[in-house]
């Protein structure tokens, strides 16, 4: 074995690799549960290549046969139903889990330097993934299928002069229609996924360039050993694999009891009107997007038109979104754990995660008069939660963290 | 050839930057059919030509929807009654003389049609394009955020629809028939 690995290895550096990423990546002694999100964000992008890759041999990217060949791969192939559910349930996992992967970086500051540029990279996988999730929607083509795409595509119709042109660039069409349905399929199934695993590796590239943070915030790297180890952590390899194998244990029995038990998700995961097929001429009584978009979606509905036009809500979507990009430098605390903050970043932090959670379920129900209102309020202390980050995180009552971890 | 202390000689900063820039126009110059090829093909295009809806059988307050370019149009043909509610609840709606809305110069009127009993517009909501269902006798309503228009697809004060909904081109050919998709018939 030893020569085969010598072989290799004098052709290709994998033993420095295994090294520098797994037995000699030295990780703070004391991350917690919610360090388990990166692995399992990594497992579920597995889970979904592996099975995207199988759905795609049955599927067609056709307006005429896709609805017909996703009930193919439900009734016909053997267990294309387990693989399908698997590829659905993971969509709405992979966004659970990405999510609290960021809460946990808002908890103990890991967007804070020297890591905004994992925050960055890890903000492009985001966005990536939810163009990811929103073309895969549409390859169904069921009726939310078709009338989201609809939405969403004329968003950018939006835009003031081009609008019109652009959203037929993208469509390839005058309405979504079988081009358009042939195009998502593209970027869904190619051009997406590359983009995700290009930003994936720079991601943890990134990180392993300036180490992982941990639940006290504290910088390991200023307290190391003669052999220029930090004192305070421990090799990825075997401590956090073992942890993170027995995460995605937990994580697997509760992902496999959705995927057996109710991958309909109450309507959540797979949407009622999407079990009827594509219809251009009639729209849903009711549409909302899956329930990883509603807090944006609720957003774009609070605004109302404004100069004859609508763009104000677009652009409010849209800033809602973008605005996490600059967390690093809205953020001014001198520290950066939760637990060495003042009550304002506490409080700030409570709030957001309740006015997200509140416009995400905002965003799930039909309009009227009191939801649009209680969405507007929600919508101004979502964006006043980060314009107004650098005052409060500044004036913030921080307490010292130690010097070493606790 | 040895060499020499200094590698960035001006003669090759200058060839550097001169691959550079051509290499710049080469990848516009050829990004462009690929932008182009994202545009609706010539058999998309064709797919897209106007319609011609037959008005026969179609009765009073009846309405009929046809299709061009996959949308969504209505033909209604509009009754005593819708006539006279489009007048009496005027009021409450944002732009009633169609002013910064699209249709055809020809459908800039009152009732924003060629003729008065006959109402065409493209069904999908002004917002974000879902397709309104008729609402009794007051107009349209979209069920996806909510809009209201009357029957001459004009938007109610209080709906997210910025505007009124379009009026696509369209002319009555010789046999009566609505033809979408074109102002005249092409000499």
């Amino acid at each position: 074995m030893t020569a085969v690995g010598d072989w290799l290895d004098r052709r290709l550096p994998w033993r420095q690799a295994v090294r520098k990423h797994l037995t000699e990546y030295y990780a703070p002694k004391n991350f917690n549960g919610w360090y388990a999100f990166g692995a399992l964000a990594l497992l579920v992008l597995v889970i979904q290549i592996v099975s995207g890759v199988f759905l795609t041999m049955s599927y067609k990217p056709d307006a005429k046969t896709a609805f017909a060949s996703v009930e193919y791969i439900m009734r016909d192939v053997h267990w294309g139903w387990l693989v399908r559910y698997v590829h659905s349930t993971g969509a709405s996992f992979f966004f659970l889990v990405v999510y609290l992967h960021m809460f946990r970086a808002l908890l103990y500051g890991s967007h804070k330097e020297p890591r905004e540029l994992v925050w960055l990279i890890g903000m492009l996988i985001y966005l990536c993934l939810m163009a990811e999730a929103f073309m895969g929607y549409l390859l169904p083509w069921g009726q939310t299928s078709y009338w989201g795409a609809q939405v969403i595509v004329n968003l950018f119709a939006t835009v003031p002069y081009i609008g019109d042109w652009l959203a037929e660039t993208i469509r390839g069409d005058y309405a979504i229609s079988g081009v358009t349905l042939n195009r998502f399929f593209a970027l869904h199934v190619a051009a997406i996924p590359l983009v995700i695993l290009a930003l994936v590796f720079l991601h943890i590239i990134a990180l392993h360039q300036v180490g992982s943070n941990n639940p006290d915030g504290v910088e390991i790297k200023n307290n190391k050993d003669a052999d220029g180890r930090p004192v305070d952590g421990i090799p990825f390899h075997p401590y956090y694999s073992v942890k993170d194998t027995y995460c995605a244990v937990l994580f697997l029995i509760v992902f496999c009891a959705v995927v057996f038990f109710a991958p309909e998700m109450g309507g959540y995961f797979l949407e009622a009107p999407n079990f009827e097929p594509a219809n251009p001429l009639k729209t849903p009584e009711h549409i909302a997007p899956v329930w990883y978009f509603t807090p944006f979606y609720a957003i774009l509905r609070a605004v109302p038109p404004f100069l004859n036009s609508q763009i104000w809500g677009v652009l409010a979507m849209g800033l809602a979104v973008v605005i996490l990009f600059a967390l690093p430098w809205l953020d001014r605390s001198p520290v950066r754990s939760i637990r060495y903050r003042g009550w304002y970043y506490k409080s700030a932090l409570i709030i957001f995660a309740a006015v997200f959670i509140a416009l995400g379920a905002l965003g799930t129900l039909p309009p009227s008069d009191g939801r649009q209102a209680a969405a507007q309020i929600l919508t101004v202390m979502y964006f006043a939660v980060f314009f107004l980050m650098p005052f409060y995180t500044a004036a913030d009552k921080t307490k010292p963290p130690p010097e070493r971890l606790q | 050839m040895n060499r020499e202390a200094e590698p960035m000689t001006l003669r090759r900063r200058l060839l550097l930057g001169m691959g550079l820039a051509l290499g710049a126009l080469w990848s516009a110059a050829v990004s462009a059919p690929f932008l182009a090829g994202l545009r609706p093909s010539r058999k998309t295009q064709a797919e897209g030509a106007p319609v011609a809806v037959d008005l026969a059988g179609l009765r009073e307050g009846e309405l009929k929807v046809a299709v061009w370019r996959l949308k969504p149009v209505w033909v209604l043909r509009r009754n005593e009654k819708m006539l006279q509610t489009m007048q009496s609840e005027s009021a409450g709606l944002s732009d009633p003389d169609s002013e910064s809305s699209v249709q055809p110069e020809y459908c800039r009127n009152e009732t924003r049609s060629r003729k008065p009993e006959v109402f065409v517009a493209v069904g999908l909501c002004t917002h974000l394009g879902c397709s309104p269902r008729k609402d009794g006798e007051s107009g349209f309503f979209c069920a996806c955020h909510g809009s209201r228009f009357d029957f001459a697809g004009r938007v109610f004060k209080g709906s997210p629809a910025p505007s009124n909904l379009v009026v696509p081109p369209y002319y009555y050919a010789a046999d009566g028939s609505v033809v979408v998709g074109e102002d005249e018939k092409p000499a």
